[in-house]
């Protein structure tokens, strides 16, 4: 049985550690942006981030004031128990954000679309977002939060399917010279692109794929894979840097998750997860050890399967 | 890399003809007074014509729009982290009765704003915009925090949108985006990329379905 005041202290912890400090697999990636960027102005942003991310760490302290929409991903093993059930669980990470929201602090970020109100604790109606995948053969329940910033740098288009490559390729460009323009959308950023699904899901698919993937993690079908380096490549030739000055540091990566859409239609997202790339995940095991990392390791063979049925260990290939 | 880029620091609060020195790209940090203000405070200055929460001397002449991810202890006083500013060019419309107000000649935020409006709002109150770096650089700026003086409105206008007066030193770093003439960074920064970005599109069909409002010249922007 997986505890309830466990699964709030380890909550709690990866708020502050997704706050303050930088995940690993964003550092190299921005680090490889400074290397390479030849303009003067994209290259004192990033050093300015660098330098950024140390003092969070020093300080204790969040890395942007914008701390962004605190949110949740559950992985729940199949075989898990937990107590208090499903109630339970969505009390206790409801708590855990508004703890946290007060004792890092973050911004109370989180209000009322029409009335404006805020509880300054991230909670509300409907808020934070809680989403469920489930594993089979585990026992363990895995937590990610994601903080990301609000404002910029998604959108959706239904494009179809005689829009081809190069549909998809344009969209990609409108998104980032639109939102890299200033720098409203704070890169270089990690791009997720949702490809397919009904809209809803072509949505969450490319936010996932900005935030829940590692910079260097490939799609697992060679094609989709070899599409990521292309708009990756595609992205950097725009000649826009950090704050949309000139520059080559607009993709730290980009990832695409695909879903079967409509036969009629290839509809498409595109998400920025900017220079605060906040994330951290922990795995609770039914004994009450837990396992910090920072690659919610959220797509799986399970979560990517097209078959009817499931059979472990799993052999099928995605197609 | 070293940084090729003129760095200035300013002591607040600036004469016009210190402000005049100053070049768009120029780096700058700030010591003195600045404090945060955005749509709630705009809105009930200007709109619902509240008038300033506090003579000028007490606020300084430093605008940040941002709201500051901090706290306040058990004991009444502040626990600031990190702070970064937010987008402003949703601020525009209420700029020109905003200068008047509250006197200010210095505004500190996210993007800027279009070259049109600093001809139209702030040339002629002699004031320019400073960008924040990153933006994401919030615990750089929340170092250069020293101290809370005084907090406004917290009660009507809650935590975030709040007036938050701020004793900063060495506060930075930002990025001089528009001068005392109006010009803006971002906008020649746009105009030297213009050319790459039309021949990245060359020879691509617009979408099958298009948009309401939707065009196809690249150099657009959005804010
Ligand atoms: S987009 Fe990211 S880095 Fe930029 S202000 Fe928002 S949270 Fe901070």
């Amino acid at each position: 049985m997986i505890v309830l005041s466990s699964l709030q202290q380890t909550a709690e912890d990866l708020m502050a550690k997704a706050a303050i400090e930088i995940p690993d697999d964003y550092l190299v990636g921005l680090r490889r942006c400074a290397d390479t960027e030849k303009g003067d102005l994209s290259a004192f942003v990033i050093q300015a981030m660098l330098e950024n991310y140390d003092a969070a760490k020093e300080d204790r302290r969040a890395m942007c004031g914008d701390t962004g929409v605190p949110r949740w991903y559950v992985k729940i093993g199949n075989e898990a128990r937990i107590e208090g059930g499903p109630i339970g669980l969505e009390a206790t990470l409801r708590r855990a954000t508004a703890h946290a929201t007060n004792s890092i602090p973050l911004r109370p970020n989180r209000v009322h679309p029409l009335w404006r109100t805020d509880h300054n604790n991230n909670v509300g109606i409907n808020a934070p977002e809680i989403e469920y995948a489930f594993h089979p053969d585990a026992d363990w329940i895995e937590l990610t939060t994601v903080h990301k910033g609000g404002l910029f740098g998604s959108d959706y288009r239904m494009l179809f399917p005689g829009d081809g490559i190069d549909g998809i390729k344009r969209f990609f460009l409108d998104t980032l010279i639109s939102f890299g323009r200033r720098g409203l959308a704070c890169q270089p950023a990690i791009i997720g692109v949702g490809l397919g699904g009904s809209k809803d899901a072509c949505m969450v698919l490319g936010k996932q794929a900005s935030c829940l993937r590692t910079v260097g993690s490939r799609n697992p079908d060679p094609k989709i894979a070899a599409l990521e380096d292309e708009l990756k490549l595609l992205g950097n030739s725009i000649g826009m840097g950090a704050m949309g000055f000139m520059g080559s540091s607009m993709v730290v990566d980009c990832h695409i998750e695909t879903g079967y859409c409509h036969t009629g239609g290839m509809p498409m997202s595109v998400h920025m997860f900017c220079l605060s790339s906040r994330r951290a995940s922990a795995r609770v095991h039914a004994d009450g050890h837990v396992e910090f990392r920072t690659d919610p390791m959220w797509f799986t063979d399970y979560s990517r399967r097209s078959t009817v049925e499931w059979e472990t260990p799993q052999m099928i290939a995605a197609e | 890399m070293a940084n090729r880029l003129k760095t200035v620091d300013l002591v607040l609060p600036t004469q016009t003809e210190e402000l005049r020195q100053l070049e768009i790209g120029t780096i700058v940090y700030l010591t003195g007074r600045i404090f945060t203000a955005r749509e709630g405070v705009y809105k009930r200055v200007i709109e619902d014509g509240v008038g300033m929460p506090a003579p000028r001397e007490a606020l300084g002449s430093v605008n940040f729009h941002c709201s500051p991810a901090a706290s306040v202890n058990g004991d009444g006083t502040y626990n600031v982290g990190a702070v970064t500013a937010t987008a402003s060019f949703r601020f525009a419309k209420w700029l020109d009765g905003w200068f008047k107000q509250s006197g200010c000649n210095i505004i500190i935020g996210k993007g800027g704003m279009t070259s049109e409006a600093y001809r139209e709002l702030f040339v002629p109150n002699n004031a320019i915009y400073l960008t924040t770096v990153g933006y994401g650089t919030g615990a750089l700026l929340g170092r250069g925090i020293k101290g809370v003086e005084g907090v406004y409105w917290m009660e009507e206008l809650g935590l975030a949108q709040a007036v938050w007066v701020l004793d900063v030193a060495r506060f930075g770093p930002f990025i001089v985006e528009s001068d005392l003439d109006g010009n803006s960074l971002f906008e020649r920064e746009n105009a030297k990329m213009a050319s790459g970005i039309k021949a990245l599109y060359e020879g691509t069909q617009p979408a099958t379905l298009r948009r309401y409002g939707e065009t196809d010249d690249k150099t657009v922007e959005v804010i």
